[in-house]
Formats: C-alpha cells, sequence, structure tokens
C-alpha cells in the first residue's frame, strides 16, 4: 500500500523490536555497587556479555509504553470473553498486597503474618464453596484440575480401586482432557444433549467399573446450569467414582449455590476470573482446589497450620498427599489479592455480584437472540452461546463477527468454543460492565448484523481500525519464527 | 464495597426487557432444593483502610535467603511500565490485532531467553522452576525408549518433589538420584557416569541448589555421550548473566525459574518458570509460542503459534495442559532485561558473587567454613543449629534456608544467599551474630 506521506503512512513497522533499538554503551545505568568486586573479575573475563539489547532509560519506557498502546484490557472497555470472567480489577486490591512484594518466603516472622492470611483464604473459599480443605498451591486452574485429579487417583489407589476413566461432558471447560491426561487418566466424551446440560439418564449409559470420576463444569460453558447435579453426583458416589468440578464458571452462583452442597467431591476455582484479579495478559492467575472429607488426607504438600494469634506455619506432616505440586507457595501475590477482594466486598456483595453478573448476560441474550442464531433455549446464568447460523449464508463466519467486534472498540467474546455449538459466540458480560456499555455493545451487535446481509465484504475487511489488520496466523505457523534473529 | 455498575433504574430496566418480575428470576434455572439459604459463612465487608491495616505486613531487616526465589535490584521502571493496565487487565492474547502489545513484548521475551541460554527456542513461560522441570521430564519420556529419569541430588528440592509428583502416575518410569560429592558439593561425576545411558533422561542443576557450580565440561560429556535424553536446570536466572549460555553444551533443553529477573520475592510466588529448546524438539514443548508473522497487509505482526500441541486444540492429546502461565512476569522480565542491559545484568550478577565471597570471608575469619569447597556462585552452605537460627531470625536476621529436612545427611545446616540488595554492614552484623 502506497503512503502519502510520513505521517499519514501505515508503518510496516508499528513499534521496532528491542533488539532493532540498542546500540552499545546507550545504556547507563548506575546499579547498587555494595561490594568491591576483585579488579580481575573484569565485565568480560569469565564469558562474553550476555547478548542483550543495549538501549537508553527513555527508550525502554517508551518501548514498553508504545507497546502497551497496542493493547487491550479491561481498563479499556468491555471484554466479553465467555468463561474468563473478565471482571474489571479493583485497585485497592494492588494496593493492599504491595507490601508482600520484598518477603522472601524464608522470612519467617514475616511469613507467619502471610500464611495466616493464605489460612483466612482458605477458609473463605471453603466457606464460598461449601468444601472441607482447601490446596492454594496450583498456579492457574488448568493446575487445579490437574492437582484435583490426582487427588482423585491417589484416593482410588488408596482404596485399592485404581479406575482409569474420566467422563467429560461437551459442555465442559477445554482443558479438562489434556489435565486428566497428565494425571494419567484416559478421558470420555459424553454428549449433554438438547437441553444443554448432563442428564442423570445419559450419564447412566456410560457408567462402569472403570469410571474413576466425572469432570464438569457448573454452570457449564454454555451458561446452562447443570439442573441434575445432585442426581449425577449420587449415581456417581454409588458406582464408586468421585465428581469434580470445574470452578471456572462460579462467579454466576456466589452465594446462590454451593458445590460442596451439590455434592461435589473436588474442585478448583480460578482466583482470576471469580475474585477479580488482574489476568496479566495470560497470568499470573491461581488455582486452587478443594475437597470434601475424606480427600483432605490428599491435598498437595504442605499444609497450613494456624496458631491462636491468627498467625500460620507450614506443616509437612500428610503422610498420604499427593506431594508438592509447586516449588513453594504457588501464586501467593494473587491469592492475597483475592483474599483482598472477598474481605472488600463480604456475603452480601458477594452474592449481588452473581446476580448482577446474570442480570447483564441475560440482558444482553434478550438483546440479542432476535438477531442472531441462540442454539440453546433453556434458561442460562453468567454467559450465553450465540452463533453465525444466521449470517452463514451471506459468507459471514464467527471469525468475521469476532474482529469486526474491534473496530467497534471491543475485545471479541470467545470463539468457536464450546465446541458443540458449531461457530459458536461466547459471551460473557460480568457484573462489572455499565449499561451503557451493555447497550453500546447491542448496537454494535446489530450493525454487524445489518452489515452481513448489506456488506458481507466490509467484514471480511475487519478490523480496520486496530493496530494492525488481520494477523496470519497460517503463516506464522508455517515458517516459524520464535526469537529475534 | 461492590463494583457492580448498575443502580435500582437500571436493574428494573433490564428485568423488564427481559421479562422477569424480580431480578432474583434470573437464578430460576438453579434448582430449588440446591439454593443456598442465608449469608455465605465469610468475612467482610471491609474497607480499604481497614484491609490495609489487616493484610499489611514487613519483611526482616537482614535476608540472606534464596534457593531458587531471590532478592534482587528491580529499577522502578519495572513496576512503572509493568502496571500499565492495558497490559495488566488483557488476557492471553486470543485475537492478536488488539494484543500486539503483549504478544511483542512476549516474543521479546522469548529472543532474550533463548539468547541468554543460549538455546534456539524459548516458551511464553511456565509456572515456576519445578513445573518447568516436570513438564521437560514429560516432554523426554514422549522420547523413544526414556524409562529412567535421572536428576543429581543437588537439584533444588523442591524441583524433585514437584517431579516426582508429576511422575508417579506413570507406570515403569522411575527416578533416579545422582548423588553429589560431599567435599566439593558437586555432583558425583564416577556415579552420573555409572548411571547415564539411552534408557535415561538426565538433569543437572547448575549452578546446583548448594550455590556450586558443577563441572559442566565432565557432565556434557557423559551427557552427550550417554544419555537418551538431557537437560539443565537454572534455578538463579541471574546467573545467565555471568557465566557461559548453558546452550554451549548442547543439552536438549535448559529449563528453570526467572523470578530474579524484575520479579519481586512475593512470599513465594508468582514466579516465572522457563523452558528452552532445540528447535527439532518445538513441536513437542509444552506451553504457549509467539511468532512473527504479518498482517493482511504485510505489516509486521505477532501471534500465538503452534497451538495445535495445546490442550485446547490437541485435547488430551497436547503436549501439556498448562493454558494460563505467568504472562506478567514473563513481561517483567522483558522489561527488568531492557532496563537493565548486557552491562547491567553482569554488573548484577558480579555484586552477588562478590558479596558472598565477602560473606564467606568474614565466617571463615570466625571460624566457620562452608560445608563445601567446589567454586561458588552466590550462595554456600554453613553449618547451623536450629536454636541459632531462631536467636537469629528474632533479631530481624534471616539466616538462610535450613536443609535438615530435605538434607539430613548434611546435619544441621543451611543455604546462605547474598545478592546485591545486601550490604556489608549487614554481613558483618550476621557474621557477629553467628
Amino acid at each position: 500500500m502506497a503512503c502519502e506521506d510520513a505521517v499519514t503512512c501505515c508503518p510496516l513497522v508499528r513499534e521496532p523490536l528491542l533488539k532493532a533499538m540498542g546500540s552499545p554503551g546507550r545504556n547507563k545505568r548506575v546499579l547498587p555497587q555494595p561490594f568491591d568486586v576483585p579488579e580481575a573479575a573484569d565485565l568480560t573475563e569469565i564469558a562474553p556479555l550476555p547478548d542483550l539489547p543495549d538501549v537508553s532509560e527513555v527508550e525502554t519506557v517508551r518501548h514498553f509504553t508504545r507497546l502497551s498502546d497496542l493493547n487491550y484490557g479491561v481498563d479499556n472497555g468491555m471484554y466479553p470473553l465467555g468463561s474468563c470472567t473478565m471482571k474489571y480489577n479493583p485497585k485497592m486490591a494492588e494496593s493492599v498486597a504491595a507490601p508482600l512484594q520484598p518477603v522472601h518466603p524464608a522470612d519467617g516472622p514475616a511469613m507467619g503474618k502471610v500464611l495466616g492470611l493464605l489460612s483466612l483464604l482458605q477458609r473463605q473459599l471453603a466457606g464460598i464453596c461449601g468444601m472441607d480443605g482447601v490446596s492454594l498451591w496450583p498456579a492457574a486452574g488448568a493446575h487445579g484440575e490437574l492437582t484435583g485429579m490426582m487427588i482423585i487417583r491417589k484416593a482410588l489407589e488408596a482404596k485399592g480401586s485404581p479406575r482409569r476413566k474420566v467422563l467429560i461432558p461437551d459442555t465442559a471447560h477445554g482443558t479438562n482432557p489434556a489435565s486428566c491426561a497428565i494425571a494419567g487418566f484416559l478421558t470420555q466424551g459424553i454428549p449433554s444433549g438438547s437441553s444443554g446440560f448432563l442428564t442423570a439418564e445419559t450419564l447412566k449409559e456410560h457408567l462402569d467399573a472403570d469410571v474413576a470420576a466425572l469432570m464438569i463444569t457448573n454452570p457449564n460453558t454454555l451458561g446452562i446450569f447443570e439442573a441434575e447435579i445432585r442426581e449425577i453426583a449420587d449415581l456417581l458416589h454409588a458406582n464408586g467414582s468421585y465428581l469434580y468440578m470445574d470452578g471456572a464458571n462460579l462467579n454466576a452462583i456466589l452465594g446462590v449455590a454451593r458445590p460442596g452442597d451439590m455434592g461435589v467431591d473436588c474442585m478448583h476455582v480460578n482466583l482470576h476470573k471469580t475474585f477479580g484479579t488482574p489476568h496479566g495478559g495470560g497470568g499470573p492467575g491461581s488455582g486452587p482446589v478443594l475437597v470434601k472429607g475424606g480427600l483432605v488426607p490428599y491435598l498437595p504438600l504442605p499444609l497450613i497450620i494456624e496458631d491462636k494469634s491468627g498467625n500460620g506455619a507450614l506443616s509437612w506432616d500428610a503422610p498420604e498427599s499427593i506431594g508438592m505440586v509447586h516449588s513453594c507457595l504457588g501464586n501467593v501475590g494473587v491469592c492475597i489479592r483475592a483474599l483482598a477482594y472477598i474481605l472488600n466486598l463480604g456475603p452480601l456483595s458477594l452474592r449481588e455480584t452473581a446476580k448482577a453478573a446474570c442480570l447483564n448476560a441475560g440482558y444482553l441474550k434478550s438483546r440479542l437472540k432476535g438477531i442472531y442464531d441462540l442454539p440453546y433455549t433453556t434458561p442460562t446464568l453468567h454467559e450465553f452461546v450465540l452463533s453465525d447460523r444466521a449470517q452463514k449464508d451471506a459468507g459471514v463466519t464467527t471469525m468475521d463477527i469476532a474482529k469486526a467486534l474491534m473496530d467497534y472498540g471491543f475485545y471479541p467474546p470467545t470463539v468457536y468454543f464450546p465446541l458443540v455449538v458449531p461457530g459458536a459466540l461466547m459471551i460473557e458480560p460480568t457484573e462489572t460492565e455499565p449499561f451503557e456499555e451493555l447497550e453500546r455493545f447491542v448496537l454494535a451487535m446489530e450493525d454487524i448484523a445489518k452489515k452481513a446481509m448489506e456488506n458481507p465484504q466490509a467484514l471480511h475487511d475487519a478490523p480496520l481500525t486496530t493496530p494492525v489488520g488481520r494477523v496470519d496466523e497460517v503463516r506464522a505457523a508455517r515458517n516459524l519464527i520464535l526469537a529475534w534473529a | 464495597m461492590s463494583y457492580i455498575a448498575l443502580n435500582e433504574e437500571d436493574i428494573q430496566r433490564m428485568t423488564g426487557a427481559m421479562g422477569l418480575e424480580d431480578p432474583e428470576d434470573v437464578f430460576s434455572s438453579v434448582p430449588g432444593d440446591l439454593k443456598f439459604q442465608g449469608l455465605l459463612p465469610i468475612d467482610g465487608p471491609l474497607d480499604e483502610e481497614s484491609l490495609r491495616r489487616k493484610m499489611s505486613v514487613s519483611p526482616s531487616k537482614a535476608v540472606f535467603a534464596g534457593g531458587g526465589i531471590y532478592r534482587h535490584h528491580i529499577p522502578a521502571v519495572v513496576d512503572a511500565l509493568v502496571s500499565r493496565q492495558e497490559f495488566y487487565t488483557a488476557y492471553t492474547p486470543y485475537q492478536p490485532e488488539i494484543s500486539q502489545g503483549t504478544l511483542q513484548a512476549i516474543f521479546e521475551y522469548q529472543s532474550m531467553m533463548a539468547a541468554l541460554t543460549g538455546m534456539e527456542v524459548s516458551n511464553a513461560s511456565m509456572y515456576d522452576g519445578a513445573t518447568s522441570l516436570a513438564e521437560a521430564a514429560l516432554m523426554a519420556l514422549r522420547g523413544k525408549g526414556i524409562r529412567r529419569i535421572l536428576v543429581t541430588r543437588a537439584t533444588h528440592p523442591a524441583y524433585r518433589r514437584v517431579l516426582t509428583t508429576y511422575l508417579s502416575r506413570i507406570e515403569g518410569v522411575v527416578i533416579e538420584e545422582v548423588p553429589f560429592d560431599r567435599e566439593a558439593g558437586t555432583v558425583d561425576i564416577e556415579a552420573l557416569s555409572k548411571a547415564a545411558d539411552t534408557d535415561a533422561a538426565l538433569f543437572v542443576q547448575n549452578p546446583n541448589f548448594f550455590g556450586i557450580l558443577e563441572p559442566m565440561d565432565a557432565v556434557s560429556r557423559i551427557a552427550s555421550e550417554k544419555a537418551g535424553f538431557w537437560g539443565i536446570v537454572v534455578a538463579e536466572a541471574l546467573s545467565l548473566g555471568l557465566f557461559q549460555p548453558p546452550g554451549l553444551y548442547r543439552p536438549d533443553v535448559v529449563v528453570g525459574e526467572a523470578q530474579s529477573f524484575g520479579n519481586h520475592a512475593n512470599g513465594g510466588g508468582p514466579l516465572l518458570g522457563f523452558f528452552c529448546t532445540r528447535k527439532e524438539h518445538v513441536r513437542r514443548m509444552p506451553g504457549r509460542l509467539v511468532g512473527q508473522t504479518v498482517d493482511s497487509r504485510g505489516r509486521q505482526a505477532f501471534c500465538l503459534t503452534l497451538s495445535t500441541r495445546e490442550q485446547h486444540i490437541r485435547r488430551e492429546k497436547a503436549t501439556s495442559n498448562i493454558c494460563t502461565n505467568q504472562g506478567l512476569c514473563a513481561l517483567r522480565a522483558a522489561v527488568y532485561l531492557s532496563a537493565m542491559g548486557p552491562r547491567g545484568l553482569r554488573s548484577a550478577a558480579l555484586q552477588c558473587a562478590a558479596g558472598a565471597g565477602y560473606l564467606s570471608q568474614l565466617l571463615k575469619d570466625r571460624g566457620i567454613s562452608p560445608l563445601f569447597a567446589g567454586p561458588m556462585f552466590h550462595e554456600f552452605v554453613v553449618p547451623m543449629g536450629e536454636a541459632r537460627r531462631a536467636a537469629l531470625l528474632a533479631e530481624g536476621i534471616v539466616p538462610g534456608i535450613p536443609l535438615s529436612r530435605e538434607y539430613p545427611e548434611l546435619g544441621e545446616t543451611a543455604l546462605l544467599t547474598v545478592t546485591e540488595m545486601n550490604t556489608k554492614e549487614e554481613c558483618q552484623w550476621l557474621a557477629k551474630m553467628l
């Protein structure tokens, strides 16, 4: 594309790589020099200097500031990424967690306080979920799933009943099959049927003596509450199997229903989803695992013991534990932020949170269902799934709709998941979206639907207002460039 | 407090439009007998100031602890830039057109990690050094004929524990420890040579958990001649600023912990696992990868790539189940490395080494000798009884990490660490108190 002049031209390189900016001697940083380095220890004596960019501080600052300008976060606008719960991240939690930064985990006196707070968080999570035991060490949701399935495996082995199979409904969270596989299980998908939830009848057809567990997401990735979960739990327990619940969508039912009361034996929660900690461009998250009484002995090491003053200490006395799953204490900083969030809200506001999350989603659904195909009519909670069926005849796909949404100033929903809906658009606004932002989203979706009929090419060309146009992902995979030359 | 943006009027409008009589009806699909009655048994609400008081914590005055988590100088630009909320409040960059900031920064992180380790490829991050090692072992086991995992006993004990947890479900796979030499604190080369074979994947931490530099020429000779697969574990990434890149020894993987690059100790986490390998292994490696490509108009652009290895596509056949990783910690590392530059990183590493030399000399002068004679980076093991440790902690000194639980054969000992965050005065204070 020809450029008119240097100002209006779209540069081929929006922001150069750091590597291209470097030049020897630019970096003039003065570092702490508390010790005397022997003169013989010249900077290049042991090995050549590391091959890193040499840039001035202002170049570092401008580079990463410009990169941040090419990004979009919750603070920029609505981020309705289904099953990821992209709610606003309260700045209060950042400030409350800041004093933790310099604390080394071997700093006994300081860690007594930190472990006391972590123990307090364990109690809050147990209360919210109706479970008995908690481990905060898994560093993300998938890590929690893996830990939970290791716990179930260990419990079955202890019972002398090493079963191999885990059933996973087609509406479950995407990481579940891989987590089961790493934990040493074989997975078997089971259909949820036209209602969008798993029925006890369907489960019965798949139950046998080799079923270790069912791994269910509730509410599931269609946003539908698993209405027969209690019957499902009873069937599993009668069969000697466990019920694992993926808590990725817990935000929908905070204070409304507790997994422990549904018959769930083991679950994880995603602190970065439900409890408002920042997603950080892909972590750090935190995926604490919660269990019912019978599984408590298998929780990962170490355990937190609390004393009367509210301080905590670590215990390694758990002979049946699955062992350690993290080199230290998981993502402590994320846990502390989540604790601040829970205590800041308290029980009443947590429940209001769930209600507002469901209201926002329900309202969006009611406004959009006439314009886009709604494959499931079962009532939904905090998220819902549309498809591109109504636009497909005009040649417009979910990918086009997602890319076009960016031109209206939104992050796109989760696309092409769950797999039970071809061309899925999974929309989760969360409770923190104001009414006007929801309205703006409806207008954008209406406009896109209109364009699909009148000018589909405009949607194939989208996005036009983003820092780069549609990115060639096929080329990236074929012609691998994973580091600068 | 609540962060809900709706007022009563909004709620009325919305329930009206939805045809609901009561906002509570949004929960009509939850069976009545599963509905929780009453208030959740939790604490709060608490205002921001009360929370700050309740959750305040302050570190001890002088800290000589490391062991995989280090207190290093973090230039102020790191916090300033990483707290840009466009980075901070985004998620995994699934939609590259409005995620170029995260994507390019992670590409730069990958590039710098590959350069520092001397490997060809780095992924976008793992949870921590321990899970990075465990995933490396799983990757090795996907190769032909590997049935034994050899790991040096001087590899971080928590890493070995996590490795055991991850591998315990695989039948027919054994984990064997390669002992260390009690004089030098380095790997027992003879034992290593005996144990290494084509059915084994070998992992060696360097500098090892005792802070001692392993004889990497000898180790790599044995590893590349005999082992079916081998990896170098680096639990202190700052060592990469001082020594030859481990990739020069031609391992299959270099994995470990990069918390030292711009990440706070945070009471133990978040940490930053890194995973580097050679191009030939790229399709077997775990975790997210950012690749460079172009957009529809031929402009430079970045996106997640090779996702066909990953859990959301490959499902149960994925190379790993990792999804959310430690993205922000990797961003911190990228900003840190940019801020430090090649000479800054070298200088910080040299200060650490000089500080450990200074403290060990002070202790020697007082008749306390390090347990091991091998060359060290910035950590060393000394005898330390539990009573002495408690007394020092009460004074505000953290005298390293006690080793008796993980290394009972060494008696009552501690791993002392010095970084550029310590001072000569602190070292003198510790020496006097010991």
